[in-house]
């Protein structure tokens, strides 16, 4: 069977976000980017499905050539083939999905991974929108994943527990911390990486249904009160909720 | 322009959602600015009280029911709601932000082939279109942004859009029965009895590192149930294994925006501090007074949590 994982190239969670001059995008100086974390679930799930099943993984990631950082640690963790949509202009999430879904119907995968959100944009709605776009069958937001047969068993995260849902293939899931835990490249993997092959070609493109129009900062938090330090404070601070805050 | 805008309910176990109140109200008040119509629809299987959506500015529900609706199932529930909009001629969509929102709603905007704005924090208009701020990197940064698109859909956060008190007005509700195939079916509903989630609640306790070790966190569980509130936890304490990944608040786990929000024992971490911050009202516990969450905090001690929790505990039961 052919797997297929959907990858982003983001900042890393420990970036202070600085905005650009233009106020509509983030200032790149001295960003780290990295593999979305999400998004080394989903390659670790496509990887146990292919070591349980057999078949092919191949990874796609959309973007310019910096992507290719965030392909090769795929690469390295196992994956067999990358494939790199070019393009390096914004995209929301529905022009960045129709272009995803049509190279994993070139691909012909059946089974698609994706992470549940990317942690720059935070929408997670990549995975769905694909796999409507497809014509395929989703469960978002995954922490338990069986595959036999062609009859997926996936557990998903809700507001306060789980629900187990059950579908068909061909099918995208959407994956969640919990899930697994991804897997290191070895430095065997790491070797193997760099004979692997990343295919490179120009993304469709489609049109944005969303335009920004400006990004900012939010609105600056003040620091409080300090009210002791020690456990003679908790009657001001009982007080101060009930009758300042109103909030107990 | 916006012709209808229409609000879409969610329930649970034929319950009405506390999110229902918001996107009812978030739809009516941006109807007024837009001097457009708004109705809502919710789709289950038995529900009780639907009119009191009325109490929210919402005079028209439809019901979309099947028995087989009794649980949420992403291509049942999208293809009602996706003929619905279409039957009524509606342009603008509110959905909640849940994780029934959230996998709903982009199913919807691809099937009608429009646009969406996930995770809104505030909707204006402005020249007659819509305007909606959303946060992105967990809430280090807000976009504003517009949906050029003919069907426009927003999930809006719960918690942010206040429904304010409850007026005494019913809505009309009409019943529609609908065929169903659904692809995919929820078997079986782990449900943590009571349980809050952090998402969802309007108060969150959380604990990070300085709760010392998983058993001591039984602190942090007691202080949320005196207060009725949902236990959260920083990153390291669920990297620890202290505690499960569901609750995990920040960059990375969930972003939240309760009334009140206590630190115990959390440092603030960058991505901690952007999944938290737009908390109405922070308190922060922490013997570290350089701490980087007194820095966002409103009532700070500065102090040992094993001492001052207690203490709390006994102050909030007087």
């Amino acid at each position: 069977m052919k797997i297929a994982v959907c990858v982003s190239h983001v900042p890393d969670t420990a970036t202070k976000v600085i905005i650009s001059d233009d106020s509509k995008t983030i200032d790149p100086n001295g960003v780290t980017y990295i593999v979305n974390p999400y998004d080394e679930l989903a390659i670790e799930e496509a990887l146990n499905t292919k070591e349980k099943v057999g078949g092919e993984v191949v990874v796609i990631s959309l973007g310019t050539d910096a992507n290719k950082e965030t392909i090769k640690k795929a690469l390295a963790m196992g994956v067999d083939t990358g494939v790199l949509l070019k393009d390096s202009n914004f995209r929301d999430s529905v022009s960045l999905a129709k272009a995803l879904a049509e190279e994993i119907k070139t691909q012909e995968a059946e089974l698609v991974f994706f992470g549940k959100q990317a942690v720059d944009y935070d929408n997670s709605i990549t995975g769905q929108l694909a796999a409507e776009f497809l014509g395929y069958n989703c469960v978002s937001v995954v922490t338990d994943f069986n595959l036999e047969d062609n009859k997926i068993t996936a557990e998903r995260e809700i507001e306060g527990g789980k629900e187990v849902v059950e579908t068909l293939l061909p099918t995208v899931i959407t994956t969640q911390k919990g899930l697994n835990e991804p897997r290191y490249a070895s430095l065997k993997g790491i070797m193997a990486a760099k004979r692997k092959i990343i295919e490179e070609k120009d993304a469709t493109p489609f049109d944005n249904k969303i335009e920004v129009l400006q990004m900012k900062k939010p609105d600056g938090k003040q620091p409080g009160k300090i009210i002791g330090s020690d456990a003679s404070a908790v009657a001001e601070l009982v007080r101060l909720l009930k009758e300042e805050a109103k909030v107990i | 322009m916006a012709n209808k805008i229409l609000v879409v309910l969610e329930q649970r176990e034929g319950q009405l959602k506390k999110v229902s109140f918001e996107v009812a109200k978030a739809g009516s008040d941006l109807a007024s600015k837009l001097s457009c119509d708004v109705e809502a629809v919710i789709v289950g299987s038995d529900i009780t009280d639907i009119n009191k959506i009325g109490n929210y500015g919402i005079s028209k529900v439809t019901h979309l029911r099947n028995s087989e609706f009794a649980n949420y199932s992403a291509s049942g529930y999208s293809q009602a709601v996706s003929d619905f909009v279409k039957e009524i001629n509606a342009d603008v969509l509110i959905i909640g932000n849940t994780s029934m929102g959230k996998d709903l709603a982009p199913r919807i905007t691809a099937k009608l082939d429009g646009g969406i704005a996930m995770d809104v924090t505030a909707l204006e208009v402005d020249g007659g279109e819509i305007i909606a701020t959303r946060p992105i990197y967990a809430g280090k940064a807000l976009i504003d942004v517009k949906v050029n698109s003919d069907i426009k859909v927003f999930t809006i956060r719960p918690n942010v859009f206040n429904p304010g008190e409850p007026n005494d007005s019913l809505a009309e509700v009409s019943t529609k029965d609908v065929d169903v195939n659904l692809k995919d079916k929820v078997v079986e509903t782990k449900q943590a009895s009571g349980k809050l989630d952090v998402a969802e609640a309007s108060i969150i306790v959380s604990g990070g590192r300085g709760m010392k070790d998983a058993e001591s966190f039984k602190l942090v569980e007691d202080l949320a149930e005196v207060l009725g509130a949902a236990v959260g936890a920083s990153r390291a304490v669920v990297d620890a294994g202290w505690r499960p990944h569901g609750e995990q608040v920040g960059q990375t786990g969930k972003t939240v925006s309760p009334n009140l929000y206590v630190a115990l024992g959390i440092s603030g971490a960058i991505q901690h501090l952007a999944g938290m911050r737009s908390s109405k009202y922070i308190v922060a516990i922490n013997k570290d007074a350089d701490a980087p969450i007194f820095q966002v905090a409103d009532y700070g001690i500065t102090g040992d949590v094993f001492e001052v929790v207690p203490a709390l505990i006994e102050e909030l039961k007087k």
